[in-house]
C-alpha cells in the first residue's frame, strides 16, 4: 500500500474517531501514543533504554495541572511550560546518563527518575498521595472554552501531529542518520568524527522533551496528575508500549499505546490480573516477538 | 546527655544501627545482583520480586504448616533458587546471543508478574511475621539499646557476604566462575560445564536474594510491594560501587546503609534521595563506579 495513502486513512480516521468513540478514552490513547513515540526515538532510533522516562512525563504532568490550576495559564501555555520543565530535567540528566551505555545507562535513568520521584512525593505543590485533582482545562488561546470533550480531542490530536511530525522528521534528517549509526555502531560512528555524546544528548533531550509534551497534556486532558505518572511502573509501561507495537518502527509505538491503554480500560475490574498480563506480554514480546506487531508486519510483507 | 551536633547521640547511634541493618539487606542484594551480572551479564531486575517471594515463602511456612524460622531460613532460599533455575532454564538461556537489554526486560515483566500473583493473594497491606522466641528482647550496651534480632541480621548478611567472597575470590569454584566470565568458551574447552555452573550461578544470586527476604520478614512488614520499594535502591548501589566487583557491592551497599541513617538524623527530607545524588556525583567523576573497572 502506498504510504501517503495510509497516512492520510489514519488521519481522517483520528478526525472522524470522537464521533465514533469515546474522546477520554481516545485522548488517553494520542498521550500515551506521544509518548512511547518520544521513547522511540531513543530506544529505537538511537539503541538507548531509558528506563526512566515516566520522570519527564510526570513531571510536565504536574508542572502543567500546577500553571493551569494554580496560576490560571490557558491550555497552551500550560503546556508549554510543562514541557520546558521536561527539556530541563532531561537535559541534566541526559548529560549525566549518556556518559555511560547499555545497561547502566538504563540503571543510571531509572534510579535518576526515582529521586524525581521522591522528590514529587515531599514537594507540596504535588499533593503527595492526592496529585493534581480537577485540572481546570480553560480556554484554548483565551478565547475556545476546551470544557467540550470534542474541542479537547482537537487539540490533543493536534499536539500529538506536531510531536509525531518533529519524531518522523527527525529520524528521517541527516541528524538521523547519524543516530542510526550510533545504534548499529557506536566506535564506528565515534571514529567518523561523530560527537558520539553530543548525538546522543540532544536525542535524549528531544525524547524528553515530547514526552513531557504528551504528559502535560494528559494532565490537562484528563484533569489530573498523579504520582503514578512519575513511577517507575510508568517507566517500564511505555518501554512494553514500545516493545509490543515494535521498536524502530514509526507507527508501532502508537498501536502499542493503543492496545495497553486498551487493556487497562477494559481489564481494569481484574485488579492486580491487568500487572500479571502486562507481565506475561513483556515476557513473550522479549522471548519471541522481539520484532513487535508493525514490525512483524513490515517483516512479512514489507519490501526489502 | 551527650550531644554531636546538636543530635543525642543516642539518637545518632540508633539511626546508625537502623542504617547498618537497611545496609545489610542492600549489601545481600547488590552482592547476589552483582554475582549474577558477572556470570550472565543481565541486570536482574526481578532481583527485588525474588527477594518479596522469600518472604512470603517464610510467612507461608510459618502460617500454613508452623514450619519455624530456622527452617524457613535454609527452605525458603532453596525454594527461590528453583524458581531461579525454572527461570535461567526456560527464559533467560534463550537471550544470551542478544543484547543484553532483552535480560533487564525479560526479569523486568517477571517482576510484574510476580508482585502481579502476591498482590492478588495478598493484598497490597503487608502481614506480620512473628519473631522468634530467641530474639526478643534488646542487649543493653550502656550507651543505646540494641535490639537482639537487629544484631542478628548484621551479623549473618556479614557471614554470608564473606563467605560468598571467599568462595569466588579464593577457592577452585570461584576461579571456575571467574573464567567463566571471561571467555565462557576456553572454560568449556577445558571440560567444564559452563551452561550448568550459569544456571547455578543464577539459582545462588537469587538465593541470596530469598535468605535476605527471610531476614527481612520479621522486621519489615511481609508485603508484595518489599522488592520493588527496595530493588531500585539497590541498583543505586550497584552503580555506584561499580557492577563487576563483589566485595565493592558489600562495602557500597553497607556504607549506604549507613549515610541513610546519619541523613535520617540531620535532614531527614533528603533520606530518600540522598543515594541518588551520590551516584549522579559518583557518575561524573568516576563514571565506571568507585570499584569498578572501565571495560
Amino acid at each position: 500500500m502506498n504510504k501517503t495513502v495510509m497516512y492520510a486513512l489514519l488521519l481522517a480516521g483520528l478526525v472522524v474517531a470522537p464521533f465514533v468513540g469515546y474522546p477520554i478514552f481516545l485522548m488517553t490513547c494520542l498521550c500515551f501514543a506521544l509518548f512511547a513515540s518520544a521513547f522511540n526515538l531513543l530506544i529505537g532510533f538511537t539503541g538507548l533504554l531509558s528506563f526512566g522516562h515516566a520522570m519527564f512525563f510526570g513531571f510536565a504532568a504536574y508542572v502543567s495541572g500546577h500553571a493551569a490550576k494554580e496560576w490560571g495559564l490557558s491550555p497552551e501555555l500550560a503546556v508549554l511550560a510543562g514541557t520546558l520543565s521536561a527539556t530541563v530535567i532531561g537535559w541534566v540528566v541526559g548529560v549525566l546518563a549518556v556518559r555511560r551505555q547499555g545497561i547502566y545507562f538504563a540503571m543510571v535513568t531509572l534510579a535518576l527518575s526515582q529521586m524525581i520521584y521522591f522528590f514529587c512525593v515531599q514537594a507540596p505543590f504535588t499533593y503527595a498521595e492526592d496529585g493534581i485533582q480537577s485540572i481546570p482545562r480553560g480556554k484554548l488561546f483565551g478565547v475556545i472554552d476546551m470544557g467540550n470533550d470534542v474541542a479537547m480531542y482537537y487539540f490533543v490530536l493536534a499536539i500529538f501531529l506536531i510531536g509525531f511530525a518533529l519524531i518522523h522528521r527527525t529520524i528521517h534528517s541527516p541528524f538521523g542518520q547519524v543516530l542510526k549509526s550510533i545504534r548499529e555502531n557506536e566506535p564506528r560512528a565515534l571514529s567518523l568524527g561523530y560527537d558520539v555524546d553530543r548525538y546522543k544528548l540532544v536525542a535524549f533531550v528531544i525524547s524528553a522533551s515530547l514526552a513531557g509534551l504528551a504528559g502535560a497534556t494528559k494532565s490537562l486532558a484528563l484533569g489530573l496528575a498523579t504520582l503514578t505518572d512519575v513511577s517507575w511502573q510508568m517507566s517500564g509501561e511505555v518501554v512494553l508500549m514500545t516493545l509490543l507495537g515494535g521498536m524502530g518502527t514509526i507507527l508501532g509505538p502508537t498501536l502499542g499505546a493503543g492496545i495497553i491503554i486498551a487493556m487497562q480500560n477494559y481489564l481494569a475490574d481484574l485488579g492486580s490480573w491487568v500487572l500479571i498480563i502486562m507481565g506475561v506480554t513483556f515476557v513473550v514480546c522479549v522471548l519471541s516477538f522481539r520484532r513487535g506487531i508493525v514490525g512483524e508486519i513490515e517483516h512479512r510483507f514489507g519490501k526489502k | 546527655m551527650t550531644e554531636i551536633f546538636g543530635v543525642p547521640i543516642q539518637a545518632l547511634l540508633g539511626q546508625l544501627m537502623l542504617g547498618l541493618v537497611n545496609g545489610s539487606f542492600y549489601a545481600m542484594l547488590s552482592l547476589g545482583l552483582a554475582v549474577i551480572f558477572g556470570m550472565l551479564n543481565i541486570v536482574n531486575f526481578a532481583h527485588g520480586a525474588l527477594y518479596m517471594v522469600g518472604a512470603f515463602f517464610a510467612w507461608m511456612l510459618l502460617n500454613y504448616a508452623g514450619i519455624n524460622y530456622w527452617f524457613a531460613l535454609i527452605l525458603a532460599p532453596i525454594g527461590v533458587g528453583l524458581i531461579g533455575v525454572l527461570i535461567e532454564k526456560t527464559m533467560l538461556r534463550w537471550l544470551h546471543q542478544l543484547d543484553h537489554l532483552y535480560g533487564l526486560l525479560l526479569t523486568f515483566g517477571l517482576a510484574l508478574v510476580l508482585e502481579g500473583i502476591f498482590r492478588e493473594f495478598y493484598g497490597s497491606s503487608g502481614l506480620p511475621y512473628e519473631l522468634p522466641q530467641i530474639f526478643r528482647g534488646v542487649y543493653d550496651l550502656e550507651f543505646m539499646m540494641l535490639p537482639k534480632y537487629r544484631a542478628w541480621v548484621v551479623v549473618l548478611s556479614l557471614v554470608i557476604c564473606l563467605i560468598t567472597w571467599y568462595v569466588i575470590e579464593k577457592t577452585k569454584l570461584g576461579a571456575y566462575l571467574r573464567a567463566g566470565t571471561e571467555n565462557p568458551n576456553m572454560v568449556k574447552a577445558f571440560g567444564i560445564n559452563v551452561p550448568l555452573m550459569v544456571t547455578l550461578t543464577y539459582a545462588f544470586g537469587v538465593g541470596l536474594a530469598g535468605l535476605a527476604g527471610v531476614m527481612a520478614a520479621p522486621i519489615y512488614q511481609v508485603s508484595p510491594l518489599m522488592g520493588s520499594n527496595i530493588i531500585i535502591v539497590v541498583f543505586a548501589v550497584v552503580v555506584i560501587g561499580g557492577m563487576g566487583s563483589i566485595l565493592g557491592s558489600v562495602i557500597t551497599g553497607l556504607a549506604r546503609g549507613l549515610i541513610e541513617g546519619l541523613t535520617k538524623v540531620f535532614y531527614a527530607e533528603a533520606s530518600t534521595t540522598v543515594v541518588f545524588i551520590i551516584m549522579a556525583i559518583v557518575l561524573l567523576v568516576r563514571p565506571a563506579g568507585l570499584f569498578g573497572r572501565e571495560k
